[in-house]
């Protein structure tokens, strides 16, 4: 069998007294879309941040593409990586964000060429004409020379998504990417993700679009109270959920 | 499906703006006061005009001037520099080092600034010299303090090391007013902590920093005269050494105000070209804010009917109707 391209062994962490992950395990394959549910405060955004290290995880062990993620193992310890090597591991997971965080005082272009010449130092003109394909890829070939300000929410998130594919990332998260844009704009993202799956992408996924979920997911975790409660198809999961807690939430969420 | 179509009569109503007497009345007033003052500054002998002409371009005034811009110019520099230093000393995780920043904070901006520079002047009664090596080990150079203290090394360590702790909260505040999300993102593409400081966070910043630091500017051009104190010359001493021996005191320091005056003007149109630079991507909030009045005159100047300019309400977020409009 192959070996997955996340895999991730009893996670904890805590922020203080309160304990948002109890031990969550789970695998995520390469070319899978695995789509995070659950209800708000369930933990889920928190995980996903863990997978950069973005959170320190208080314990467990986790992996992308086979590597270690924050630490390094010798004998029974983990030893916490210094910062630039974090940075590098970092470097081939690309991020999406829910508030896009986008740099406001670069250009939809500069903003995606941030990382490829500041980071994996590729030279201008090379991540230049990079950066205008990806920008092609998300429909934003005439906006390239835009800032942040004067495009929609749709089309920064858009911007976002290409400026992380810049770095040639081995799998992709995504953080409620289109939970702060207007109604109208959350297909536009929602198609660009969709092409991204289909060119064969790892993604994860913490969403409430449960059509998304259904049509491009291939696997959905549902969480809850810092639990993997129930993972599966989609249809399967979203349709026919075996827990109850799942139940009471898909209840409350299609009523 | 039309749900009302307006009269041609409603179609030609127009608009009269509100009038709002009292703001004539008061800018009469206004401008009544500034004549009266500028006549009375005009004609009144005592101002003595033709000695602040005699005095304005004389050459040890220009000299003096010339240690004051000079004193400035330094002194910011070297200020901004350890600023940047101690913010970010502040802001590290090494708690030492943060406590160590803020010290430096607490004694510069709780001595007094005159203080400071008597005590760097007279340095050599504290620390007669000063040894270059090995801590408690052996020293490889040693100078004695008095000749490396003059008035005018102590004038610029008592000012940078000033102004550098004001900085240090200035440009401090600048970098906590980035969303955590900028610092998030540059992180989430493999940047090192020096990386975002650089090309993410400061740049931004600068939007904060830079009209407290014209503040600041504007400030050390008259701070400077206080280096008057260690027997360093600058504009306004070159002033004083002419009066006490002319008697001419009011108009030789209308002579030093002029000049400052003129330097502040130059540094505050200064102070305008740097904040459009680190506008670069913040300004499209402006033209937006603008735009539905303009775009509202065109209309109605056009003859258009007031319901179709009703419709340029934008829905949000719409950048490409903006655009068109632009």
């Amino acid at each position: 069998m192959k070996e997955p391209i996340v895999r991730a062994r009893d996670i904890r962490k805590s922020f203080g007294h309160l304990e948002v992950l109890k031990g969550i395990s789970l695998d995520i394959n390469a070319g899978e879309v695995a789509c995070l549910l659950g209800p708000s405060g369930s933990g889920k955004s928190t995980f996903l941040r863990c997978m950069n290290h973005l959170e320190k995880i208080d314990g467990g062990q986790l992996w992308v593409q086979g590597e270690r993620i924050g630490y390094r193992r010798s004998g029974n310890k983990l030893h916490e990586l210094k910062e630039h090597e974090t940075a590098k591991q970092r470097a081939s997971i690309g991020m999406v964000f829910q508030q896009f965080n986008l740099f406001p005082h670069r250009t939809a272009l500069e903003n995606v060429i941030e990382g490829p010449t500041v980071v994996q130092r590729v030279p201008k003109e090379q991540a230049v004409e990079e950066g205008r394909q990806l920008l092609a890829r998300v429909g934003l070939a005439d906006k390239a020379d835009h800032y942040p300000g004067q495009l929609s929410g749709g089309q920064q998130q858009r911007v976002a998504i290409a400026r992380s594919l810049a770095l040639k990332p081995s799998v992709m998260l995504f953080d409620e990417p289109t939970s702060a844009l207007d109604p109208e704009l959350v297909g536009e993202v929602l198609d660009v993700m969709r092409s991204l799956a289909d060119s064969g992408m790892t993604m994860i996924v913490v969403t409430h679009e449960m059509g998304f979920a259904k049509e491009v997911g291939n696997v959905v975790h549902f969480m809850a109270d810092g639990q993997l409660v129930e993972s599966g198809d989609p249809h399967q999961v979203l349709e026919d959920p075996r827990e109850p807690r799942t139940q009471a939430f898909l209840s409350k969420v299609l009523a | 499906m039309t749900l009302y179509t307006a009269t041609e009569e409603e179609q030609n109503l127009s608009i009269v703006p509100a009038r709002y007497r009292g703001r004539w009345v008061m800018a009469g007033v206004v401008v009544l006061g500034v004549a009266l003052m500028a006549y009375g500054m005009v004609t009144n002998q005592r101002f003595q005009w033709g000695t602040v002409g005699e005095y304005l371009f004389a050459a040890p005034v220009l000299a003096g001037l010339g240690n004051t811009l000079m004193l400035t110019a330094v002194s910011m520099a070297i200020g901004i520099v350890l600023g940047i230093a101690v913010a970010v000393c502040r802001l590290s995780p090494n708690p030492i080092l943060s406590s160590a920043a803020w010290a430096y904070s607490w004694f510069f901006r709780g001595t007094p600034l005159m203080v400071q520079l008597l005590f760097w002047f007279f340095m050599a009664a504290l620390v007669p010299k000063l040894v270059l090596g090995v801590p408690f080990g052996p020293s490889f150079f040693e100078i004695s303090t008095n000749t490396l203290i003059s008035p005018f090394t102590a004038a610029i360590l008592g000012l940078s090391l000033n102004e550098g702790a004001y900085m240090g909260e200035i440009v401090r505040s600048g970098i906590r007013a980035i969303p955590v999300g900028q610092t998030e993102a540059a992180k989430a593409m493999g940047m090192t902590r020096l990386q975002t400081m650089r090309r993410v966070i400061l740049p931004q910043a600068m939007r904060v920093i830079i009209p407290p630091t014209g503040n600041e500017t504007i400030g050390m051009l008259k701070y400077t005269s206080l280096v008057i104190v260690i027997g360093y010359s600058e504009l306004l001493t070159s002033v004083s050494i002419i009066y006490s021996r002319t008697f001419q005191t009011i108009p030789l320091l209308i002579v030093a105000a002029l000049w400052y005056l003129a330097v502040t003007a130059v540094l505050s149109v200064g102070q305008y070209y740097v904040e459009r630079h680190f506008e670069r991507g913040f300004t499209p909030l402006k033209a937006a804010k603008a735009l539905p009045k303009t775009a509202a005159n065109v209309l109605l100047k056009a003859g258009l009917p007031p319901a179709s300019s009703a419709s340029l309400a934008m829905p949000s977020g719409s950048a490409e109707e903006l655009e068109k409009v632009k």
